[in-house]
């Protein structure tokens, strides 16, 4: 390669693009796939139900941010409108710059999305001057200033309509604000320039936007996406320099707070925060976003893929413990998805209904004999008459027909068991302690674990709703009545019909009630009279006799009733995934992928490498048994292992000892050889020791001289 | 140094006005100027006499001090502008670069061509040579002036440029005065290379009557002007004990004066019921005090809780009301170990997180010669290991050393919960410290059912 440049250096050459034949998804996902023949079909699947995935998670996203973002356009709106009165208060009133608070929460990975469909709304309906910086580009007050005016420039100028003019008018914003013009100032006639430009110039697209004549002054929104990253020193600057112009240009800010709002009376003092006019907008917390993801992405049979209860494990406990990140949670699901379409052949079938039965049909037979060894279907087998064992296990055509009804009772199980799932939880969230947990999704575990009604705490759950009162139960039996409103299965809807002609019992019971209670009162009237102590011992252990033995109210009666079906609803529907039959079609299971792609442990992979080597490079001299390194391992992995045998102060010459002995034999020399240090075993050595400073198990000490200091505890 | 000779007080009835007096100006805008500062006459006038007639010399610079809102610009502003002088006003805080101050001054007094004529970047010298170059083209009839506001940022400008600007008039050789505002004495300024002294004038608070002069005159056009006196009055009762700043009062006066006139518009008090209109207004007031004053409660919303019911506005919570933060498990218990880390001294960790830490003599592990509580003291820093250490200890369930905890400790650190220490390039053992209060750990650690205070020095 050759340049035109005279001076000797260092020049860099960006690879042609043309040579690499640039891999497509697909042949990726082909590549070192598990049964290549369908991979085509399976990519094509999975990249449509991501896609489905994708577009329902962002509608749910723009609902739930729905709210907020509306008071806050309403809030943008106000403002910019209130400037424009002209009465005595606001003429006598401080002109402070409105500012928005958004409080969002800590998980910061999901804000930018919340930004972003915040700057694109604002855009659309309040006004085109819109800037959005983050922290960790504004260092100083410069590169703050420099950012805003270049991103509040650039907007207009991609919505220019004459090409020539963007293009003079980049080139002489670049040179001139790159050199002078990063003032405020330059801002102030920018603006006067352009909204005289815009309420002048021809009735264009500008005119037409909604908010009619307020438009004439749009106001500039600056928002700062994370407030506690920005030195309170820039922020302060920026703030008193704005509001020297509020008067000309009509400045409004967004502040994206992670915290709490408190944060901006601890970065602003009371001079500069006198400023603004700050308003606060709370955002609903992650952990009510991830109950509504969980149940429009998991909790819903529109989705063939399913997870199963080790693998949603691991991502809530990721949520959690670690990030609250409900970005991160889909991705999750996404990694689990492509994961599950790679490594399962079968997954072919794991698509809606109609396509999956089609699916079934064209199995070849090495899918069919995977079937066969599939466990869940080989405890079908075991169940069925010896003939029809047979014939599963030869004919090739029966197998894909039984395939088939077994697909279409796996959907059928999904259309009942969420129902029946949600139906539960209305009645048993409302309990004291919450038997089966206070969320949707900790119900969903417990059931995907094993038979739910074998739970203790099922159990324990229904015995408490045997102690509910009416109109506690009749309010939960309500609820989950509602909860099956809308669907459209057909035992769901029989068992619909059921519960209301339960709750139209229990408000007929309301009129025959009050003589019932006659009985129990009565004794209860008779004590007053009776003050004799014995008297009143006898009469206590009647009562409580009549009470065990009495028959049961028809309130009673009826709550078993109901109790029982419930009851019989569970054991029907709820049983555990893992009991029916071709369940591995939808389901991921391996948890531990996941875990290792989502929560890396640096550490632990490092000293996994380094005391067996053989799990990475896979060489067979390497393999060893019980805790011992093989001779021929890596110098590092050596050095390491003797290291571990060391105190917490390591003799550096001891070590090289130890270290040549083992080298050399590995070396095969002879026995008057062992232990010789030569100087290549030497500079081995201390490449190896250094390796091992640099990756954080020694360091270097001054406490005695040739020796160094370990920095891991344990070990041997 | 009086200066009594510039300033003649008319006394006529109820209303005072100063005359200003100094040859060489017209008298009619010295009247308009004089009518437009209340209270500052003699500021005024000790202005004027330092800088004498137009054309002469004026002295090279002025420092002028007083606290935020006395005046300072307002009274600059106002004799420059209403006696034509040409002028450039520059705001220190704006001029992120001294290449900006250049040429904003440039342009003010020679128009836009003199201010692209200095090079990218210049450096002072650039800026005398165009200024001279300029000002032989069209040479000073009168005094120009560059004020400068917020003239403490001076300092921490290229170092030569305070100096510099001090004796500006013998360096472009022309009848230039630069003028000098601040919050702070000259004192602080002073750099230890020395520099010309400028002449010091010092504004003063304004006073309780002063105040409630300059705010009565911009009384509400529908309404008397003894009302709004006797409302400003009241407004000053309340207010003057915390609040002196001119600004402030005047937006809270705006604010709250429609709650003032309510009675009015109802018909329930007439102007003259002082006594009815003190009462409903007082307590309305102290409430101010506590949020609207406080920006707890930003003025938007405080207009709109006028117009709601009394009850109502309990619902409306200041902003400092919201400091509960959700944080994922581990960040509690990173942040709970953080705090741990803070206050307690390093040799007692063994004490605290060691479950069988053998003897250790409860007179000599007690040793309060550490006086002072470490709570009085603030945080100490700690290294990394030693946060693990304590976080390993105090979490109840066995954790993986994963990278997602370490992203939590970066996490918290762009939270401001913890502040790094050391150096952004010490890779190495990184220190922290804990930035959280006392009162926010224990709730943090209550919701994880965690004792803290149990764990820590201060309260053993």
């Amino acid at each position: 390669m050759s340049t035109s440049s005279v001076s000797k250096g260092c020049f860099v050459f960006k690879p042609s693009a043309k040579k690499k034949r640039t891999l497509s998804l697909e042949d990726h996902f082909t590549q070192g796939c598990e049964g290549a023949k369908n991979s085509e079909t399976r990519f094509k699947l999975c990249q449509d139900l991501w896609d489905k995935i994708k577009a329902e998670t962002e509608v749910l996203q723009d609902e739930l941010y729905r709210k907020i973002l509306d008071s806050l356009l309403d809030f943008t709106r106000k403002c910019s409108s209130t400037r424009q009165h002209s009465d005595w208060t606001s003429q006598m009133r401080a002109s402070e710059i409105p500012t928005a608070a958004l409080v969002l929460g800590v998980n910061v990975p999901d804000h930018d999305m919340t930004f972003q469909s915040l700057s694109e709304l604002l855009q659309q309906s309040v006004s085109p001057f819109v800037a959005s910086v983050q922290a960790k580009e504004c260092g100083a007050l410069k590169q703050l200033m420099k950012r805003v005016l270049e991103r509040l420039m650039d907007t207009v100028v991609t919505v220019e309509d004459d090409d020539e003019e963007e293009e003079e008018a980049k080139q002489t914003s670049t040179q001139h604000h790159g050199r002078v013009h990063c003032s405020l100032g330059a801002l102030c006639d920018w603006y006067s320039c352009q909204t005289k430009k815009s309420s002048n110039g021809t009735p264009g697209k500008k005119r037409s936007s909604p908010g009619g004549d307020g438009q004439q002054q749009p106001p500039v929104v600056i928002i700062f996406k994370d407030l506690e990253a920005f030195s309170p020193k820039v922020l302060q600057d920026f703030i008193l320099i704005c509001s020297r112009y509020i008067e000309r240009l009509p400045l409004m800010f967004i502040f994206g707070i992670a915290t709490s709002p408190s944060t901006i009376q601890h970065m602003l003092p009371h001079s500069v925060s006198s400023l603004l006019c700050i308003e606060l907008f709370q955002s609903l917390t992650c952990t009510q976003h991830l109950a509504t993801v969980i149940d429009k992405l998991i909790l819903t049979h529109h989705f063939p893929f399913k997870l199963n209860a080790k693998v949603m494990q691991v991502l809530i406990s990721i949520f959690l413990y670690h990030d609250f990140s409900v970005r991160n949670f889909i991705k999750g699901v996404q990694l689990a998805l492509l994961e599950h379409f790679h490594s399962q052949p079968l997954s072919v079938l794991c698509c809606e209904k109609q396509e999956a039965l089609r699916n079934a049909t064209q199995l070849g037979c090495k899918d069919l004999e995977r079937i066969r060894t599939l466990p869940s279907f080989k405890r079908y087998v075991e169940k069925q008459e010896s003939q029809e064992q047979e014939s599963l296990l030869r004919d090739d055509a029966h197998l894909k027909e039984v395939c088939q009804k077994l697909l279409k009772d796996l959907c059928k199980y999904h259309k009942n068991y969420y129902p029946t799932l949600r139906c539960l939880h209305a009645l048993t969230s409302s309990l004291p302690r919450y038997p089966l947990g206070k969320q949707v999704r900790e119900l969903h575990l417990i059931c995907m674990e094993k038979n739910v009604w074998e739970n203790e705490e099922y159990q324990m759950a229904m015995k408490l709703l045997k102690m509910l009162a009416k109109d506690e139960l009749m309010a939960s039996l309500q609820k989950c009545a509602n909860s099956l409103e809308s669907v459209k299965s057909k035992e769901m809807k029989k068992a619909r019909v059921r519960l209301r002609e339960l709750l139209a019992k229990f408000q007929q019971m309301d009129a025959p009630e009050a003589p019932v209670e006659d009985p129990v009162t009565s004794p209860v009237r008779d004590l007053q009279k009776k003050t004799d102590l014995f008297q009143l011992q006898k009469t206590l252990l009647e009562m409580n006799e009549s009470r065990r033995a009495k028959k049961l109210s028809p309130f009673e009666l009826l709550r078993n009733e109901v109790l029982e079906f419930i009851d019989s609803l569970v054991k029907n529907h709820l049983s555990p995934p893992e009991a029916q039959t071709l369940y591995e079609v939808c389901y991921y299971s391996s948890s531990a992928t996941v875990r290792r792609h989502l929560n890396a442990t640096p550490r632990m992979s490092i000293q996994a490498a380094l005391s067996s080597p053989y799990y990475y490079l896979q060489n067979e001299s390497l393999k060893t048994e019980g805790g011992s390194v093989s001779s021929a391992a890596p110098d590092i992995c050596i050095a390491y292992k003797l290291h571990l045998e060391c105190g917490r102060l390591i003799n550096l010459y001891d070590w090289l000892e130890a270290y040549a002995t083992v080298v050399t034999s590995a070396e095969g020399a002879d026995a008057d050889g062992l232990g010789q240090v030569d100087e290549i075993k030497h500079a081995r050595f201390i490449r190896a020791v250094s390796e091992l400073e640099f990756l954080g198990f020694v360091k270097s000490t001054k406490q005695k001289t040739d020796h160094v200091a370990r920095l891991t505890w344990g070990g041997c | 140094m009086c200066s009594e000779r510039n300033v003649c007080v008319v006394v006529d009835g109820v209303r005072m006005t100063a005359v200003l007096q100094q040859p060489g100006y017209d008298e009619e805008r010295l009247r308009q100027a004089a009518e437009q500062l209340p209270s500052r006459e003699v500021q005024a006038g000790m202005l004027l006499s330092l800088m004498g007639e137009p054309d002469q010399y004026s002295y090279p610079s002025i420092f002028i001090y007083g606290h935020q809102a006395s005046g300072k610009s307002y009274v600059m502003q106002v004799l420059l502008r209403e006696l034509e002088l040409p002028h450039a006003a520059v705001s220190c805080v704006e001029c992120v670069s001294a290449a900006l101050l250049f040429e904003h001054v440039l342009r003010s007094f020679f128009g836009d061509d003199a201010a692209s004529r200095l090079p990218r970047s210049p450096s002072l010298s650039d800026f005398v040579r165009v200024y001279r170059q300029q000002c032989s083209q069209s040479p000073a009839k009168q005094t120009r002036y560059i004020v400068m506001e917020k003239a403490e940022l001076l300092r921490d400008a290229d170092a030569n440029i305070l100096p510099a600007f001090l004796r500006l008039q013998e360096l472009v050789e022309d009848n230039i005065t630069v003028i000098l505002l601040s919050e702070i004495v000259w004192d602080k300024f002073r750099p230890n290379t020395g520099c010309l002294e400028p002449l010091l004038l010092h504004f003063p608070d304004y006073s309780k009557g002063e105040l409630h002069q300059i705010l009565s005159r911009d009384r509400h056009p529908s309404y008397s002007a003894e009302l709004y006196s006797s409302y400003i009055n009241i407004l000053l009762g309340v207010f003057y004990s915390v609040c002196r700043d001119l600004r402030e009062l005047r937006h809270l006066a705006a604010l709250n004066f429609s709650k003032f006139c309510e009675p009015l518009l109802e018909g329930r008090a007439k102007e003259t019921d002082t006594h009815k209109l003190w009462r409903n207004i007082e307590p309305h007031l102290k409430r101010a005090m506590q949020t609207v004053y406080l920006r707890e409660v930003s003025s938007l919303q405080w207009e709109q809780m006028q117009q709601m019911e009394e009850k109502e506005c309990g619902a409306l919570r200041g902003l400092s009301a919201h400091t509960h933060i959700e944080l994922p498990y581990y960040s509690k218990f990173l942040l709970i170990a953080a705090y741990l880390a803070s206050y307690n001294p390093a040799r007692t960790d063994k004490r605290f997180f060691v479950k069988h830490h053998g003897k250790i003599r409860k007179t000599n592990f007690l040793k309060k010669n550490e006086k002072t509580s470490n709570h009085l003291l603030g945080p100490k820093p700690f290294p990394l290991d030693r946060l693990l250490a304590i976080f390993y200890s105090v979490v109840d369930s066995r954790v993986a050393p994963s990278a997602s905890i370490f992203s939590q400790i970066s996490s918290l650190v762009t939270l401001q919960l913890l502040t790094k220490v050391s150096h952004d390039d010490q890779l190495d053992a990184p220190k922290y410290k804990c930035s959280v209060s006392m009162d926010f750990i224990c709730a943090i650690s209550r919701t994880v059912n965690f004792d803290i205070i149990k764990y820590l020095y201060d309260f053993l």
